[in-house]
């Protein structure tokens, strides 16, 4: 079979003309496909296929390899695992997904030796970037939405004070650490900061809430690893009764992610998100999207703020690979070559900073509504251009080193 | 009524709503270790089936919520009975590490499967009018779902009490998981009662998979995930004591619920903490035989 791989390889460069020869890059897909956040995987995942299949044929005479492997729970080490073989064995040139900041995290030592390009489809502690030069990441950092929520909620929401509570894990830390410095900034008061377990499984809410509600804060600030935590998140918030009593729920956009919102039902009337991309977000390239995704997984199914980021991650692959005539080998060139990047994708404009190799991006404040059809849907209230990561330009802890 | 006061009741309504739950979905698991020595890593397998049984029925045919939960565990109750006669009963007396293996299994199975049909995305389930929102109590507000788990909780207690104390066949359990060979000695068929309470228990996990829904979600990983918390419970209260499963939901549910409300930066921590100390004083449990 090489033999005659190697005869197709051969025959096909004959033809072209001896010097562009075609290239089979190899990119290795880690993503959580199994366990209590398997369904974060699957949204990446969508949309990394709906773009190869879309768009494969745009690479000719090159061609892409995807080799998928299963990321694990949000601790590290099995995607540390599959990743270091997927490098070893697969010989993969570019790795890619990684929902969980702990992967990112745990990798970055091995693809810093390996010089493999890590594109990051989602991991959002911000001072990732900082851990090794061949990561790049077309998601978000906890401080894209997280930062200027502080002074939209304190200006425009009306939260003079506060109350945080955080799923405990680095980007929980990160996304509160990212608020509080923005509300502070702009006058406003943290009551207090609740941390609410590991990831790995979801918890009961209730009591988290319950004193939450007992302090009576203006704004409820939460961060959740997405995934089946919103869900709950919801469900307590509207049990307690907490809008009522006078709680307004505030938060990333990770509380109320498209795929999940019609599920959240009332409870979810009224929350208030900042965040770079929901369904209803009106863009010539998003309507694309949304319809393509519609076509292939059906009417029920949606994208969300994961899939969008997967879609601009392999789209910012597959350009960087046309831009290299497919010799993607030298993952040092890789990397260079994608600084700078842009393009139009379902977020609407994006571009990789080419100091600091991170996403910049628009950021939305978007709140909850019942939409004339009956569906839940997500309102624009106000936008920021072009956002960077302002944990890295403001040099915070980790991520000024 | 003074700040503590309510913030005491708060955890104690809370707790009580969670240790409900906790008592429901292990009471079963418990009575079939200290029936059998069989130790059931699938339990949660059939506490998520009931669960997932209750989606299909509220969402896709649009029975009522409490209904559902009533057929999704007799059904369940009712599926568990193969399982039990043709599966199980053959590592009855083999070792509890091939127990583990043929239980995990199926719970590892129950996970793909349940994917396969239902995907990875958590379920919500529709609650009817009257579940949701709260109640007032005059002092303070509780949410009614919680409230529901309470009153359900109260009353399936009294009835297992009844049934296990009570009456004939009540007796008869207690007797096999006392001393099985001495109640064989006697005539009674511990077979047959070990498929009936195999089946009650597997029932009752479903039950309190379908509860399980509102407050946490559920996803095919539930069978796992959540399979903790019931050894948990089991092994604090003492192998196949209904009282010790009771009590030990009670101070699990309570002290895991005070310990986030109080002191949240150890939050998770709590449960464990309580666990540990009970086994270094209690290593059986609170009534299990030492």
């Amino acid at each position: 079979m090489k033999f005659l791989g190697w005869l197709g390889c051969a025959a096909l460069a004959l033809t072209v003309g001896g010097t562009a020869q075609a290239e089979n890059v190899k990119i290795g897909v880690v993503l959580p496909f199994s366990g209590a956040n398997a369904d974060l995987g699957h949204q990446v995942d969508k949309a990394f296929d709906l773009y190869v299949k879309l768009h494969a044929k745009d690479l000719a005479p090159n061609t892409v390899e995807i080799i998928k492997r299963d990321e694990g729970p949000p601790t590290g080490a099995v995607a540390k695992t599959v990743t270091t073989e997927l490098i070893t064995n697969d010989k993969v040139q570019i790795v890619t997904g990684f929902v969980f900041s702990p992967s990112a995290i745990a990798l970055a030592p091995t693809i810093t030796q390996a010089k493999v390009p890590m594109v990051i489809a989602n991991a959002g502690t911000a001072w990732i970037t900082n851990l090794s030069p061949y990561i790049v990441r077309l998601s978000f950092s906890m401080w894209h939405p997280a930062y200027p929520m502080g002074a939209y909620a304190y200006n425009k929401i009306g939260c003079k004070t506060a109350a945080m509570a955080y799923t405990d894990f680095p980007p929980g830390k990160d996304s509160t650490e990212a608020f509080k410095t923005g509300f502070e900034k702009a006058g406003g008061k943290i009551t207090d900061s609740i941390p609410m377990g590991s990831p790995v499984q979801v918890p009961d809410f209730t009591p988290f809430f319950q004193k939450v509600k007992d302090e009576h804060p203006d704004c409820m600030y939460v961060f959740i690893p997405s995934g089946a935590h919103a869900a709950g998140v919801m469900k307590a918030y509207g049990e307690l009764g907490m809008r009522k009593a006078g709680v307004k729920l505030i938060g990333p956009m990770d509380l109320i992610p498209d795929n999940k919102l019609q599920d959240m039902g009332d409870a979810a009337i009224g929350t208030i998100v900042m965040g770079h991309y929901a369904v209803d977000l009106d863009n010539a390239d998003n309507k694309a999207f949304n319809k393509a995704w519609h076509d292939a997984y059906g009417k029920d199914s949606y994208p969300d703020f994961m899939s969008a980021a997967g879609w601009d991650t392999m789209h910012a692959i597959f350009d960087t690979i046309k831009k290299l005539n497919g010799n993607a080998s030298d993952g040092t060139k890789f990397v260079d070559a994608m600084k700078g990047w842009s393009a139009n994708g379902p977020r609407g404009h994006v571009m990789i900073d080419p100091a600091t190799r991170d996403i910049v991006q628009d950021e939305h404040a978007m709140e909850v509504y019942r939409k004339p059809d009956g569906k839940l849907g997500e309102k624009i209230l106000g936008t920021t251009k072009a956002v960077k990561d302002e944990c890295k330009e403001l040099k915070v802890g980790r991520c000024g080193s | 009524m003074p700040h503590f006061a309510i913030i005491a009741v708060s955890i104690l309504f809370d707790g009580l709503a969670y240790a409900m739950f906790l008592f429901i979905t292990s009471v079963g698991l418990s009575v079939t270790m200290g029936l059998m020595n069989f130790v059931n890593l699938a339990h949660g397998a059939f506490a998520m089936a009931g669960g997932y049984i209750v989606v299909t029925l509220t969402r896709t045919l649009g029975i009522d919520f409490v209904p559902s939960l009533i057929i999704a565990s007799v059904s369940v109750g009712l599926i568990s009975i193969p399982f039990e006669r043709y599966l199980y009963r053959r590592l009855y007396k083999a070792t509890d590490l091939e127990q583990v293996l043929l239980t995990i299994g199926l719970a590892f199975m129950s996970i793909a499967t349940f994917t396969y049909f239902y995907g990875p995305i958590p379920k919500s389930v529709p609650l009817p009018e009257w579940l949701q929102g709260d109640i007032n109590l005059g002092f303070r507000n509780f949410p009614s779902y919680r409230a529901f788990l309470i009153v359900l909780g109260a009353f399936l207690i009294a009835v297992l009490w009844y049934g296990f104390e009570r009456t004939n066949i009540g007796a008869k359990i207690r007797a096999a998981v006392d001393n099985r060979r001495m109640a064989e000695s006697v005539g009674i068929n511990v077979d047959l009662l070990f498929t009936l309470t195999f089946a009650v228990g597997s029932g009752l996990a479903a039950l309190g998979g379908g509860l399980a829904i509102q407050l946490f979600g559920l996803s095919p990983s539930f069978a796992v995930i959540y399979l903790v918390l019931f050894l948990i419970v089991v092994a604090v209260g003492g192998l196949g004591s209904l009282k010790g499963t009771l009590l030990a939901a009670f101070v699990l549910g309570v002290f895991d619920t005070a310990g986030k409300y109080l002191l949240a930066d150890a939050g998770g921590f709590f449960i464990y903490a309580v666990t540990v100390a009970v086994l270094l004083v209690k290593p059986a449990g609170f009534y299990g035989r030492e």
